[in-house]
């Protein structure tokens, strides 16, 4: 299958979705450059591995759906795994780096005005270390 | 005339996200501390897995989309034992 046997119609979707994902990727590799601390760079390159990776998806299968005449959903695995797990490595890597940071005597939660500090009156937050 | 709409915007998104994987490469390389390198490397490879099928879609085949499937399975593996590296000073305990 080539390029040129594509109807418009799927081309344009297919062309719109890649831009739309790899943009969105760019936009939070770029974040992982510009944002100046560890626990705010943890939420930027989630843009690229949930909003871009689901339209990349969606554009690999509109294209070989349409090309091939066939629906073709492979690419819903990709989309389920890395769905699942995102959320595990992050938290694993923000509980780690919370766990070295209280081991060198900081407390990065202690410093930020979070909805469990403002509920308990600025009282001491529970350790788990 | 379709190949005239995505040819271009193949050949874009593959510059932007080798754009992303030079930026998540550059984290890796500047630090400054070990989880700040084990989120680029994270970033990195969903990075890759990315262009992998930017590319499998711009050459028509299905080949890439394994190697995707196993660059993810691979990167989550590497950045689990390294996140518990990390808190604990060993993978396997």
């Amino acid at each position: 299958m080539t390029l040129k046997d594509l109807p418009t119609w799927a081309a344009i979707l297919t062309a719109v979705l890649i831009l739309l994902g790899s943009g969105l990727t760019l936009l939070g590799s770029f974040g992982l450059l510009k944002l100046k601390s560890f626990f705010e760079r943890v939420h930027a390159p989630t843009l690229g591995s949930t909003l871009g990776m689901a339209s990349i998806l969606l554009a690999s299968i509109i294209y070989f759906s349409v090309g091939q005449t066939r629906p073709v959903v492979h690419e819903i695995l990709i989309g389920l795994f890395v769905t699942v797990t995102t959320p595990v490595t992050m938290l694993l890597l923000v509980q780690a780096t919370l766990y070295r940071e209280r081991l060198e005597g900081r407390d990065p939660l202690g410093e930020v005005d979070h909805p469990i500090g403002l509920l308990s009156q600025g009282g001491e937050l529970p350790r788990h270390d | 005339m379709s190949e005239a709409i995505l040819a271009p915007a193949l050949v874009i998104g593959q510059l932007f996200l080798a754009l992303a994987m030079a930026a998540a490469a550059f984290r890796i390389l500047r630090g400054p501390r070990a989880q700040d390198r084990v989120l680029a490397m994270d970033a990195l490879y969903v990075n890759a897995m990315l262009l992998l099928l930017v590319f499998g879609i711009g050459s028509g085949t299905t080949l890439y989309f394994e190697i995707a499937m196993v660059i993810g399975l691979l990167g989550f593996v590497a950045t689990v034992a390294l996140a518990k590296f990390l808190m604990r000073g060993e993978v396997i305990e």
